[in-house]
């Protein structure tokens, strides 16, 4: 695994670099005092993971994680466990190492690391396999009174759950279907179709603006709920 | 009070004397520019940069095998969180004892 170091101290990194240098599938790529280095770095790199320092000065290992668009994973490191808590909200920290840190620890960590990879693969393999079916139906069907009804995916803007129905709304014509927005999310391409609300599914290339907590598409000013904020905003091209 | 020591320099170096030494020159090197800014943001009254002093010197006093030290470093960073300096001349004790310790290493 190619890896990088992110910590102002130096003894911090020497002790990881001195550590990365005793497990052989490691490669250490390079090391950086501080996060904004780190960003640089990573626009222009791909890494397989991080060794990051929570408390830093300034700019600190959490406000360091929020802008990172494709994570790699990250190991952090801390004097303190109570720093690490937060950061385990995101699913692509995979362990936290308490300083100083000691090589069977280090070697634990790695091991997690490793796992976490080979599933992450698995499960992009199994969504690169998903998007080239829907690249190739890009529509799909659906049942309303007895009629299957064939909807061209790209043409869809909305999708709304009301009781136990969802209306589909596209750039010609409404359908109202019975079904849940959960069934109907697993057959839309994640490129295209985003939940933005626990009722409201869109299609992110058809937002037109973005305003505090909503998003208008078309005529309709849609909800954004604040835990999918994040996501939608890492979706969207910001200059 | 308990002495230091480079137990876990040691066991990170795992017998390279190449690395044992590097550790233990970035401790030297590190630690006296640690302790300057410590004292200068003391000086300052800088609650923050005291406590972000203190949190980076913790690590060297735990490389240095200082464990009740350590926990007196929390409570001295714990009480500059609350802008308190109670704490301050246990602290200024442990730089003192490390301080004296890597003139010897």
């Amino acid at each position: 695994m190619d890896c990088i170091i992110i910590d102002d101290e130096k003894m911090a990194r020497v002790i990881i670099k001195t550590l990365c240098n005793q497990v052989n599938t490691l490669n250490l790529v390079d090391e950086f005092s501080n996060a904004m280095q780190a960003i640089k770095f990573l626009n222009s790199n791909s890494i397989d993971l991080i060794f990051l320092d929570i408390h830093m000065p300034d700019f600190n290992g959490l406000d360091f994680i929020k802008t990172l668009k494709n994570p790699p994973k990250i190991i952090l490191t801390t004097s303190d466990p109570k720093f690490a808590i937060e950061a385990f909200e995101y699913d692509f920290i995979v362990d936290y190492l308490l300083k100083p840190v000691v090589l069977s620890r280090f070697k634990k960590a790695i091991v997690k690391a490793e796992k976490y990879q080979t599933t992450k693969i698995a499960e992009n393999n199994l969504k690169i396999n998903n998007a080239s079916d829907l690249e190739i139906k890009n529509d799909f069907y659906v049942n309303i009174d007895r009629r299957l009804i064939k909807i061209d995916l790209p043409s869809i803007y909305l999708i709304e759950a009301k009781g136990d129905y969802i209306h589909i709304k596209t750039e010609d014509k409404n359908y109202v279907v019975h079904s849940t927005l959960k069934k109907i999310e697993e057959k839309l391409p994640d490129s295209l179709f985003l939940k933005v609300h626990r009722s409201y599914v869109i299609n992110v290339k058809k937002i037109i603006d973005i305003e505090d907590n909503s998003v208008l598409i078309k005529k309709d000013v849609i909800p954004v709920s604040r835990s999918n904020r994040p996501e939608l905003m890492k979706r969207l091209d910001l200059l | 009070m308990e002495k230091p020591n480079l137990n876990y320099v040691d066991e990170l170096a795992r017998g390279d004397m190449s690395v044992r030494k590097i550790l233990i020159d970035v401790i030297k090197e590190e630690f006296p520019e640690e302790k300057k800014n410590y004292y200068k943001s003391l000086e300052e009254k800088d609650y923050k940069k005291i406590e972000e002093n203190v949190h980076g010197i913790k690590h060297k006093i735990s490389i240095l095998g200082l464990e009740k030290s350590y926990e007196t470093a929390n409570i001295f960073e714990h009480n500059l969180r609350e802008h308190s300096l109670v704490g301050f001349k246990d602290f200024d004790k442990i730089l003192i004892v490390i301080s004296d310790y890597i003139e010897t290493i």
